[in-house]
């Protein structure tokens, strides 16, 4: 399985190169138009991508992850999740990187194997940076008035958590 | 929305800190932070850049066609307000196949180029388009053939088998897709109706 992905990226890009020679495309001049089109875009996301950051930054360093994390802890152990998990419930919508930081946290104090280690996989597999997409492919477009497509996207998550739990549970405990 | 979630983690962020009695460490975490974003942000131009070269030659030798072709029957039902054969729907296509092989980093450019070829269909162009939320929802919920990173992490925590976790997570998400999908479709029609 990992062979087959290792080979997806290398295989598209010959194939569309011999496509395109056959096609007498002009495939170095095509790819520098394309390219400066991706950095002008490039441009425009950084600043989101800043704004995010400083964000999410502040609200985890200075303990107010924590606490949240504490505060939800009855209503995630009646739901059946382990406390352990909150931290990367709440984190994984808004950064991919710090997502991944807080899974190999879990995986490293309760094992890989342990339940906790089990779910944190199956949520961080089954899961999407939701929240920072939004914002950057809003924003790539000058959208403000975003109705009720984050409400949407964060139900989205949470029907994926619990569809984690029910998954695990099934898979590794039962 | 994103506006009020954006302020409440950064003066709760803020307020936490003051009450903890280091209120200086907000600059700090400000700076590393902006930093961290700065350079995420230029590694992903360098990938844009190359993504968006590559795309326009296969753009060039006809690829995206053939690829949105195979994809875009099972697509239009989603999307009822996107005309037939509009390259928004090319666009979500590559996008969804990218994130089902695990390429989140292809897949962004695809999906911004959706982005772009929905709101040219938008008449109010600061407002959010009934056929983007349907894009985001599909994306939330995304599903995905491979977790690679999931694997590799499981795989450094030293795990008996790292890949066990794959079909657990495909199906984790797969209902989370198709539960999404409902929902929106179900919020759609209602709003249809009060129109």
């Amino acid at each position: 399985m990992a062979a087959v992905s290792a080979w997806i990226l290398p295989g598209l890009l010959v194939l569309t190169l011999a496509a395109a020679l056959r096609r007498r495309v002009n495939v170095y001049s095509e790819f520098a138009a394309g390219a400066a089109d991706g950095l002008k875009l490039g441009v425009r996301l950084i600043p989101l991508i800043i704004g995010i950051y400083v964000g999410i930054g502040l609200f985890r360093d200075s303990g107010a992850l924590a606490w949240l994390s504490r505060a939800a802890a009855p209503v995630l152990s009646h739901a059946g999740f382990p406390v352990e998990v909150l931290p990367l419930m709440l984190i994984r919508p808004f950064s991919n990187a710090a997502a991944v930081g807080v899974v190999a946290d879990l995986l490293e104090r309760h094992g890989p194997d342990s339940f906790v280690g089990l779910l944190a996989s199956v949520m961080q597999g089954s899961s999407e940076t939701t929240f920072y997409v939004l914002t950057v492919y809003l924003g790539s477009v000058g959208i403000r008035r975003s109705r009720h497509a984050v409400q949407l996207c964060l139900l989205g998550d949470l029907i994926g958590y619990l569809a984690a739990l029910w998954v695990t549970v099934l898979f590794f405990v039962m | 929305m994103v506006d009020i979630v954006w302020a409440v983690m950064i003066v709760g962020g803020v307020a936490f800190a003051a009450a903890a009695g280091d209120v200086g460490a907000v600059t700090s975490i400000i700076f590393d932070q902006a930093a961290a974003g700065l350079t995420v942000g230029i590694n992903l131009m360098a990938l844009l850049a190359v993504w968006f070269g590559i795309s326009r030659i296969a753009e060039r030798a006809g690829l995206l066609d053939a690829a949105a072709r195979g994809l875009t029957p099972l697509l239009r039902p989603l999307f009822p307000d996107v005309p037939k054969g509009h390259p928004a729907l090319s666009a979500i296509a590559m996008n969804i196949t990218a994130n089902f092989f695990g390429l989140a980093n292809a897949a962004t450019p695809f999906g911004l180029k959706a982005m772009e070829q929905l709101q040219t269909l938008n008449d109010r162009p600061d407002t959010v388009t009934p056929p983007m939320i349907t894009f985001f929802a599909l994306n939330s919920a995304c599903a995905t053939l491979l977790p690679a990173t999931a694997v590799a992490l499981r795989a450094r925590a030293g795990a008996a088998d790292p890949s066990v976790i794959i079909i657990p997570a495909a199906m984790a998400s797969t209902a989370a897709a198709v539960s999404i999908l409902l929902i929106d479709a179900y919020l759609r029609r209602r709003r249809g109706r009060e129109r």
